[in-house]
């Protein structure tokens, strides 16, 4: 390959840097995954960002993620957007350049250019630096196993590693699928386990093929391997040591799996997850000094070239190559301060590995040898098989140097300060193993030693957390982020909130950003209002323009405050349609194929049989692929297209009933006095008489109503935002913030009246007051707790404010303004309002009844 | 600009120019669906006066991207809130990039998109 037959050179023209400084260095980093983006975050820390212009590859096409946090992905506690540390916009801030989805190919040491290939397009490149970094990291070991790839190399369909974010993604989507039952993991150590613990979520049966003698042999001896087999066991997964896999069975797709003198075990699905092995294919081509890995320095130097520096999983340090997180923090600040300088004496000199976390639903630590080794050491063993608990200690010569911890991990806070310090040990050696009485049974924020680490995955001390507290931060989210402390796995986020909380003298802030009524404007909802008003702010636009940070626009914040400015201007608002999401804009509620869902009004859930001709006429001639009863007691006609909305709701000739907003949507009545035998209020006239009241009004967070007729609760209005109860005498009560979807909740009692009237004036006051000082989305389930029902009825019934009646006049502006929007279907408020967006025949089809 | 999708699509002979008519048919702010040469392409318009053009369909679950919010920077997918960069169809939000086109307004105001070799191999 020549240079002339390459692509151009993607790198920036060094010659503009802005106020004639010196030019900046080339720093390319091959590797953008946690050690490489952790390295240039050290780097960056250190001004790196002044000395070097800073260009990475990256082999995934996305930012940078967390994979420790996969095993969450896939057992569904966190989405995979979660566990990203850095995404895109986070490289352009700090002026970096990123490939991602490019694989670095060759590195020529002599000419200083890193050769590159685009894995989508095939297209090659190379780039100069002047310090290298090489950050490959490490992928699945994949052993060599017959019939584990098809004939052209790739797996065979049902076989996964777990490894990447593709990866993990890949076995969610397999696992959902209904036919496969059975899954087999390969590997019994810490990612194994997490995996079959993952896979068990997806109501797969899971069986565990470890070639070892014992579960996680390389962190926990025999014993304590037999006791976490039991616990694994007890969680239903199937647990097979000493077994070798010999072939995976399946022509288009895997059958099962052959283990060594074992029958046939049948499955659909198997997961590698036998061990990791460094990348190492760029540096050996390179001439690189490889062994098991990438040897370094003290000052993580290859040995072959001072500008080249390598840190990670593919590195071999002293001998000894790592395969968990914390060393790799450690070796990055050691490598940013020789990169850029800051600290020339910084050198590594080998990580002690202490773990805590919990494997598959099971609490284990380990640290350091996982037994004795010497006639000398004393051994300490404590093991409760029947309750899953094992503890086990390695001393030597006064000092901690191993330790296992399974199901019960109370005194690994000091077992790791004692292990990492050697820290002086207890006489009683049985207090390292249990709380004996005195002290407290925890060690308490102030207790704790000030450089013990807290985040083990970041490395982050005591001291560190205090002095961030010290500089001023006194949020935990602030802290968080400017500390890194519990972005890893997150398990020490209550110490960090301890911690914080401590040295911030009880003072802790909540997040200001927490308070933000919409993330784009920085502000509180009563100082926006304010300003709003103060300044006239009719449109998005001019809110955006007049309080956001450069005047910019901020797409999340949109539909928060075209909702606000339309409460608070009633009909001065200026409507922007792009300020409205696509429900508001074409009134009606998009489905997961891009059709739309059509409910129109009926008030009270009462209707007539025209009205239902009406609407069986309709759905056939528009040929609605679904017709379905709410569970706000409406008719909704699914999947229509956005292009047959003005026709359908023509034919219809009924108003909108609002199944789509953010905004007061339905009253669900019983029949009441009228014919049921209990009743002993109208309810469904004062049902009918609250939706033609306040129908369509916009709000912070969706509204549901029902009024019942007496406390058999038929129309379940103890569950609403607003619910009203006929009991008997002529009297009626009012609930307020109740809630039966994600969150269940029973209404508070505002008041009972004797009056009709009086039910719609206060459910008014209360929902103009909600609409005022509710945070965006927040629920009146949130919102009632939030104030406390005493003050909610000293304000709305008592008038405790004395607001009572501007609360009332600004209601009525509101309702005054009603227009029903789908007489917007006969004069679109847009070009091409109702235009399709989509190509119907490549999206996934709803099945059709 | 283009760094992170590939190589910058260079105006030679290999880019054709597809005319989509009227500029006016978008909204300000919003973004309308197009199909050029068989693929979907969603083409907004913001109120910064730019014209970007990306992919109509989020990678995610397909949901219709034309019918997403837009601010100065990114588009938000309407079914899930993934969320991608109008520049380079990058996702912030962890999904794969969308992918993205040239787009210009000429001076009858037309919008003119650009589709190169590469891309109308996707």
């Amino acid at each position: 390959m020549t240079l002339l037959e390459d692509a151009p050179v993607t790198e920036a023209d060094e010659s503009r840097d802005p106020g004639g400084h010196r030019a900046r260095r080339k720093l390319v980093v091959v590797g953008n995954g946690m050690a490489g983006a952790r390295a240039v975050e050290e780097i960056l820390q250190r001004g790196g960002g002044e000395q070097f212009s800073i260009t990475m590859f990256g082999d995934e096409p996305y930012g940078n993620y967390n994979r420790i946090m996969l095993s969450h992905v896939l057992s569904g506690e966190e989405t995979d957007a979660d566990i990203f540390l850095n995404s895109l916009p986070w490289y352009r801030e700090n002026d970096i350049t990123l490939h991602a989805g490019v694989r670095a190919t060759r590195i020529d040491r002599f000419s200083k250019l890193v050769y590159a290939v685009n894995s989508a397009d095939g297209t090659t490149s190379h780039t100069p630096y002047d310090v290298l970094i090489i950050a490959t990291g490490s992928r699945s070991f994949m052993p060599s196993i017959e019939g584990l790839r098809t004939d052209d190399g790739e797996l065979l369909p049902g076989v996964f590693a777990f490894r990447t974010i593709d990866d993990t993604r890949g076995m969610v989507t397999y696992a959902q699928h209904e036919d496969h039952r059975r899954a087999v993991v390969i590997g019994g150590g810490l990612l194994g386990l997490e995996a079959a613990r993952g896979l068990q979520a997806y109501g797969l049966q899971v069986d565990v093929v470890h070639a070892g003698a014992h579960l996680m042999n390389a962190q926990i001896g025999p014993a304590g391997g037999e006791i976490l087999r039991k616990s694994v066991q007890k969680l239903g997964i199937e647990v097979h040591t000493k077994a070798r896999t010999t072939a995976v069975m399946g022509e288009d797709k895997v059958r099962g799996v052959w283990l060594l003198d074992h029958p046939l075990l049948e499955c659909d699905m198997v997961v590698l997850a036998a061990g990791i092995r460094p990348n190492i294919d760029l540096a050996v081509t390179s001439g690189f000094t490889v062994e098991r890995a990438i040897v370094v320095d003290d000052y993580m130097r290859t040995m072959d070239d001072p500008d080249v520096y390598a840190v990670g999983e593919c590195v071999q340090h002293r001998g000894e190559v790592y395969g968990l997180v914390a060393p790799l923090w450690e070796q990055a600040v050691v490598l940013a301060d020789q990169v850029t300088g800051t600290d020339t004496t910084a050198a590594y000199f080998g990580s002690r590995t202490a773990t805590k976390l919990k494997v598959a639903g099971v609490d284990v630590a380990s640290m350091g040898v996982p037994g004795p080794e010497r006639d000398t050491d004393e051994h300490i063993v404590f093991s409760e098989p029947r309750r899953g608990i094992y503890k086990s200690l390695v001393i030597r010569d006064e000092k901690l140097i191993g330790a296992t911890m399974l199901g019960d991990t109370s005194k690994v806070a000091f077992l790791m300060q004692a292990f990492d310090r050697g820290l002086p040990l207890p006489e009683e050696r049985l207090e390292m193993l249990f709380n004996l009485g005195t002290p407290a049974e925890e060690v308490g924020a102030a207790e704790l030693a000030d450089d013990a680490q807290v985040c083990n995955c970041n490395g982050v001390s005591k001291e560190a957390l205090v002095a961030c507290v010290e500089s001023g931060v006194k949020s935990v989210a602030g802290v968080m982020d400017k500390t890194r402390a519990g972005k890893g796995c997150g398990s020490c986020k209550t110490m960090v909130c301890q911690i914080v909380d401590w040295a911030a003298g009880g003072a802790v802030q909540e997040d200001p950003s927490a308070n933000w009524y919409v993330p784009g404007v920085p502000l509180d909802k009563p100082e926006l209002m304010a300003a709003i008003r103060e300044k006239g702010l009719r449109s998005v636009s001019a809110v955006f323009a007049a309080l956001a940070p450069d005047g910019a626009e901020d797409a999340k914040s949109k539909m928060g405050l075209a909702s606000l400015l339309e409460m608070m201007w009633a009909d001065e608002y200026i409507d922007e349609k792009d300020a409205r999401f696509i429900n508001d804009r074409v009134h009606a509620n998009i489905q997961k194929d891009g059709t739309f869902s059509v409910v129109p009004q009926m008030k009270g859930g009462v209707t007539t049989p025209a009205q239902l001709r009406k609407i069986a006429d309709v759905a056939e001639k528009w040929d609605v692929p679904m017709v379905k009863l709410t569970g706000g007691q409406r008719i909704d006609l699914l999947g229509v297209k956005k292009e047959d909305l003005p026709g359908v709701w023509a034919d219809l000739g009924m108003p909108s009933g609002y199944a789509y907003g953010k905004s007061f949507r339905t009253v669900k009545t019983c029949v009441g006095s009228e014919f049921c035998r209990f009743g002993v209020g109208d309810s469904t006239s004062l049902g009918i008489r609250l939706e033609t009241r306040f129908q369509g009004l916009e709000s912070p967070a969706k509204m549901k109503l029902a009024v019942t007729g007496c406390p058999r609760n038929c129309a379940e209005a103890y569950v609403k935002d607003v619910g009203v109860v006929a009991i008997d005498g002529g009297r009626w009560e009012i609930y307020i913030g109740g809630a039966a979807g994600a969150h269940i909740r029973k209404g508070d009692l505002l008041a009972t009246v004797d009056d009709p009237d009086l039910v719609v004036k206060l459910t008014g006051r209360f929902m103009q007051w909600y609409r005022e000082n509710a945070k965006w989305l927040e629920r009146t389930y949130a919102f009632v707790p939030r104030m406390g029902i005493e003050y909610v009825r000293d304000v709305i019934v008592e008038d405790s404010l004395g607001i009572a009646d501007e609360l009332d006049a600004r209601m009525q502006a509101s309702i005054d303004n009603y227009v029903d929007p789908w007489l917007e279907g006969a004069a679109p408020a847009t070009p091409g309002q109702f235009r399709t967006s989509l190509p119907l025949e490549v999206l996934p089809r709803v099945p059709v009844r | 600009m283009t760094a992170i999708l590939g190589n910058p699509s260079e105006p030679d002979a290999a880019e054709r120019a597809h005319h989509l008519g009227p500029l006016d048919q978008i909204p300000v702010g919003e973004g309308r669906a197009f199909g050029v040469d068989g693929v979907q392409v969603a083409v907004f318009r913001l109120r910064s006066g730019a014209v970007h053009a990306v992919s109509a369909v989020c990678p995610h679950k397909g949901g219709p991207i034309a019918d997403g919010q837009v601010d100065g920077a990114i588009v938000l997918c309407p079914l899930h809130m993934n969320a991608f960069e109008l520049s380079t169809g990058c996702s912030t939000t962890g999904q794969q990039p969308l992918a993205t086109w040239r787009v210009d307004v000429d001076g009858s105001g037309e919008i003119v998109l650009y589709a190169t070799h590469s891309h109308s191999q996707s």
